[in-house]
C-alpha cells in the first residue's frame, strides 16, 4: 500500500508541476537577465560612448569633438568612417611619460592603501564578527553610520585635524609627544590616512560577512589538537576569509586608483594621480577625446584585477565543492 | 529609513513634476549663476515688478558651467560664465547674439570695462558684464608684517623674488591653480607681453615659478578662502571677490585674522563674469528682461554693495556704498585701471603647451 503510494504520487506530481516549472524556469532566467540589463545600460553602453569620443577629435563646437562612426551618412557612411578610424588619441598617450607616470602613482598609492585599510579593517571586522550576537547589528551599523554624512565634508574635516595648527598637532603637543607641530596635511601621508578612513566600510563589510559565516568549533578542533592560537588563525581563519579579504581589497582598491577628492583636498599639489590628469585633459584642455582615452586605458588597467580575482572565486568555489 | 527615505523623494518628485505641469503657461527665466552672487531680494523684487518666475540655480566653477553647456540642452535661459571661458564659447557656437532693442538699460554700461570686454567678444554682442575684478595677493596683514617687517604689499615682487618669498614659506603661501591666471603674472613680472603665446616666453615664465616652486605650499583654486580666513596660511594669489570673501568670514570669526588684498603696481590681470543666454534657451525673452532688469543702476548697486565685487555699470556708482566705491582694491583709481590687463583666451594647441607647462610647474613632471 505504501509502495503503490510511494510511486504514484512523484507522476501525479510531476504532471501537476510542468506548467508551474515551465514559469519557474522563465521567472527564473528573467532574474538572471535583470543584471545583464543593469550591466548593458550602466556599464556597456556608457563605455561605448566613451571609447566612441575616444576615437574622434577635439573641435571647437557643441559638443567639443568632431563626430565619428555616425549613421548620419546611412550604413555606407558609418564603414567609411570605420576605415578611417584612428588611435592618435592612443598612441598621443604613450608619447608623453606624464600619463604613464600618473597611472603608476595611482596604482601605487591604491595598493599601499589597499594593504592598510586591510590592516586596519581585519582587526574591526574580527572583531565584530566574535561579539555577542545581540550587539552585532548595532556595531554594523556603526560601521554604516559616517555614510549618513557627506564624503565632501568628511574629507574636509580631516583637513580641520591634520593641519598645522590642528586637532591633532594640538593634542600631541600638548601632551608633550612631539615639540614641533607634524606637517601631514598636502601629504602623500594624508592621502593615505583619508583613503583608509574613506573606504574602511567597504572592507570591514565583506570581511565581516565572510568571518560571521566562519564555523569556530573549527577553531576549538585546532586548540583541542595543540595548535597555538596564533597558528590557528592563519591555518584556519585567514584562508577561510580569503573571499572576503579579496572582495574587501577590490572594493577599495578599484575607487581608489580612480580617486579625485581626497588627493585634491588632503594631498600636496606635488601629487599626480591619473584622476587629476583626467580632469586636466577634460577641463583646461577641453580635449575630450584625449581625456576619454585616458578614461579607457584607466579602466582595462581596473579590469585586470577584477579577471584576477574572478579566477580566484571560481577556483575557490572549485575547491568548496 | 531607507524605504521611508526613498517614499519621500518619490513623492517630492511627483509633487515637482505636478506643481510644474501646473504652472506651465506662467513666465519663466532659469538662471545659472556662481554661489553667492546676488542679494537675494532682487530676484524677488523682480519677479513682483515683472510676475516672471525666477528659478535661480548656482555653480561653483567655470569648468562645470562650461560641461553643460557644450553637452547641450542645458534649460537654462541666463548664465554667467567668466569671459575668457565665454570666448571660447561663443566660437562653439553655445550663445545667441543679445537682442539690444530689448535692453534699454545697456546705455547705463561703463565704457572703461565695455572695452576690454570686447576683446572677448567682439561688439559685446552675446553678453553683458555683471561683475569684474582681479587677479593679485591676498594677505594676513600680522603674519606677512612679521615675515617681511612690512604690511605695504604692492608689487609682485613678493611674490616673484624667491628671497622674500622664501621668508613666507613656513607661514603658507597658497596660489591659484589656474594657469591661464598665473602664467600671465609671471610674464607680467618679467616684463613681457601677458597674452604672449611664444614658446620661449612661456619658458621664460615657467623658469621664474619654478625658482619660487619650493615655497608654495599648495596650488589650489577655491581652498585659499578658507585657509586665508582661518589664518592658515598668510599669503594667496587669487581672485579678488574670493579674498573678500575670506576677509569677511576672518571679521565673522573674530579670532583677530587681518586679511589684506592689494592690486600688484606692476598691473595685474582683469576678470569678468558675463551674462549671457545660450544658443537653445527656453525663454529668451523673459531672459532678455531679466538682463535689463540687472542693468538698471540700483538693482545692480545693490547687489555690489551685498557681494563686495565692482560691477560694469557707470550709472550704478552714485549708488554703489561708498566705502566699497573708494575701496582701491575693489574699484581701483584710474591710474591703476590703466595698468590692469586682459588675457584673450588661448588656441587649443597653446593651451596645451600651457597645460603641460603648468602640470610640470605644479607637479615637478
Amino acid at each position: 500500500m505504501t509502495n503503490i503510494a510511494a510511486t504514484a504520487a512523484p507522476s501525479a506530481k510531476t504532471a501537476a508541476a510542468l506548467p508551474t516549472r515551465v514559469v519557474k524556469g522563465f521567472v527564473d532566467r528573467l532574474v538572471i537577465i535583470i543584471p545583464y540589463l543593469w550591466l548593458l545600460f550602466f556599464f556597456l553602453v556608457p563605455f561605448i560612448i566613451v571609447f566612441k569620443i575616444s576615437l574622434s577629435q577635439t573641435a571647437i563646437s557643441m559638443p567639443p569633438y568632431t563626430p565619428v562612426l555616425d549613421f548620419k551618412d546611412g550604413v555606407s557612411g558609418f564603414f567609411a568612417g570605420f576605415r578611417a578610424l584612428n588611435f592618435d588619441n592612443y598612441t598621443w598617450l604613450t608619447q608623453d611619460a606624464l600619463y604613464f607616470n600618473a597611472y603608476v602613482t595611482s596604482l601605487i598609492i591604491a595598493g599601499i592603501s589597499t594593504i592598510l585599510t586591510l590592516i586596519v579593517g581585519y582587526p574591526i571586522a574580527y572583531g565584530m564578527a566574535r561579539a555577542p550576537a545581540t550587539i552585532r547589528p548595532t556595531l554594523l551599523m556603526l560601521v554604516i553610520l559616517p555614510f549618513w554624512t557627506s564624503f565632501l565634508i568628511r574629507v574636509y574635516a580631516w583637513i580641520g585635524i591634520l593641519k598645522p595648527e590642528g586637532l591633532l598637532n594640538q593634542v600631541l603637543l600638548a601632551t608633550g609627544l612631539i615639540s614641533q607641530p607634524l606637517v601631514i596635511l598636502n601629504t602623500y601621508t594624508a592621502i593615505f590616512i583619508g583613503i583608509v578612513y574613506s573606504y574602511l566600510p567597504f572592507m570591514v563589510l565583506p570581511l565581516y560577512s565572510s568571518l560571521e559565516k566562519m564555523d569556530y568549533s573549527l577553531i576549538e578542533a585546532a586548540q583541542d589538537l595543540g595548535c597555538p592560537q596564533t597558528g590557528a588563525f592563519w591555518k584556519i581563519t585567514f584562508p577561510l576569509s580569503l573571499p572576503g579579504v579579496v572582495a574587501g581589497c577590490l572594493l577599495v582598491f578599484i575607487p581608489a586608483v580612480g580617486e579625485f577628492v581626497i588627493p585634491d583636498l588632503l594631498g600636496g599639489s606635488q601629487t599626480l594621480m591619473i584622476g587629476k590628469t583626467l580632469w586636466n585633459e577634460f577641463f583646461s584642455n577641453r580635449d575630450w577625446p584625449v581625456s576619454s582615452a585616458v578614461a579607457v586605458i584607466l579602466l582595462l588597467v581596473l579590469t585586470i584585477p577584477i579577471m584576477f580575482f574572478q579566477q580566484a572565486q571560481a577556483k575557490a568555489q572549485e575547491q568548496g565543492r | 529609513m531607507i524605504r521611508k527615505a526613498l517614499w519621500l523623494s518619490a513623492t517630492s518628485i511627483f509633487l515637482t513634476l505636478f506643481t510644474a505641469g501646473g504652472h506651465a503657461e506662467d513666465r519663466v527665466v532659469n538662471v545659472y549663476n556662481w554661489s553667492d552672487y546676488i542679494d537675494s531680494s532682487i530676484i524677488d523684487d523682480f519677479t513682483k515688478k515683472t510676475g516672471i518666475k525666477v528659478v535661480y540655480d548656482t555653480f561653483d566653477s567655470n569648468e562645470i558651467l562650461e560641461t553643460k553647456l557644450l553637452a547641450g540642452g542645458s534649460g537654462y535661459d541666463v548664465v554667467v560664465p567668466s569671459a575668457n571661458f565665454l570666448a571660447r564659447q561663443i566660437q562653439a557656437g553655445v550663445f545667441q547674439k543679445l537682442d539690444k532693442s530689448k535692453l534699454p538699460n545697456i546705455s547705463n554700461m561703463w565704457d572703461v570695462i565695455s572695452e576690454r570686454t570686447a576683446k572677448y567678444d567682439p561688439g559685446n554682442e552675446y553678453a553683458v558684464n555683471y561683475m569684474w575684478g582681479t587677479v593679485g595677493l591676498g594677505y594676513n596683514v600680522k603674519k606677512v608684517t612679521a615675515a617681511l617687517g612690512t604690511d605695504k604689499i604692492d608689487s609682485w615682487d613678493v611674490f616673484f623674488n624667491p628671497d622674500k618669498l622664501a621668508k613666507l614659506k613656513d607661514c603658507g603661501v597658497y596660489v591659484l591653480d589656474s594657469p591661464a591666471d598665473i602664467i600671465p603674472a609671471a610674464l607680467k613680472y618679467l616684463g613681457l607681453d601677458p597674452n604672449s603665446t611664444s614658446p620661449d616666453d612661456i619658458a621664460k615664465a615657467e623658469e621664474a615659478l619654478l625658482k619660487v616652486r619650493p615655497y608654495i605650499r599648495k596650488f589650489h583654486s577655491s581652498e585659499y578662502i578658507n585657509a586665508l580666513a582661518n589664518g592658515d596660511i598668510c599669503l594667496a594669489i587669487g581672485w579678488s571677490g574670493d579674498v573678500f570673501q575670506a576677509r569677511n568670514r576672518a571679521q565673522e570669526a573674530k579670532q583677530g585674522v587681518e586679511i589684506g588684498y592689494s592690486v600688484p603696481k606692476e598691473g595685474a590681470q582683469m576678470w569678468f563674469d558675463m551674462m549671457a543666454i545660450p544658443a537653445d534657451a527656453p525663454h529668451v525673452a523673459d531672459a532678455l528682461e531679466f538682463i535689463n532688469y540687472m542693468m538698471t543702476p540700483e538693482v545692480i548697486a545693490k547687489s555690489s554693495n551685498y557681494v563686495l565685487y565692482a560691477n560694469g555699470n557707470k550709472a550704478s556708482q552714485q549708488f554703489v556704498d561708498k566705502a566699497i566705491l573708494e575701496d582701491t582694491s575693489v574699484y581701483p583709481d584710474a591710474e591703476t585701471i590703466k595698468k590692469l590687463y586682459t588675457v584673450a583666451p588661448y588656441d587649443p594647441k597653446t593651451q596645451r603647451v600651457i597645460t603641460r607647462t603648468w602640470t610640470k610647474i605644479v607637479t615637478g613632471q
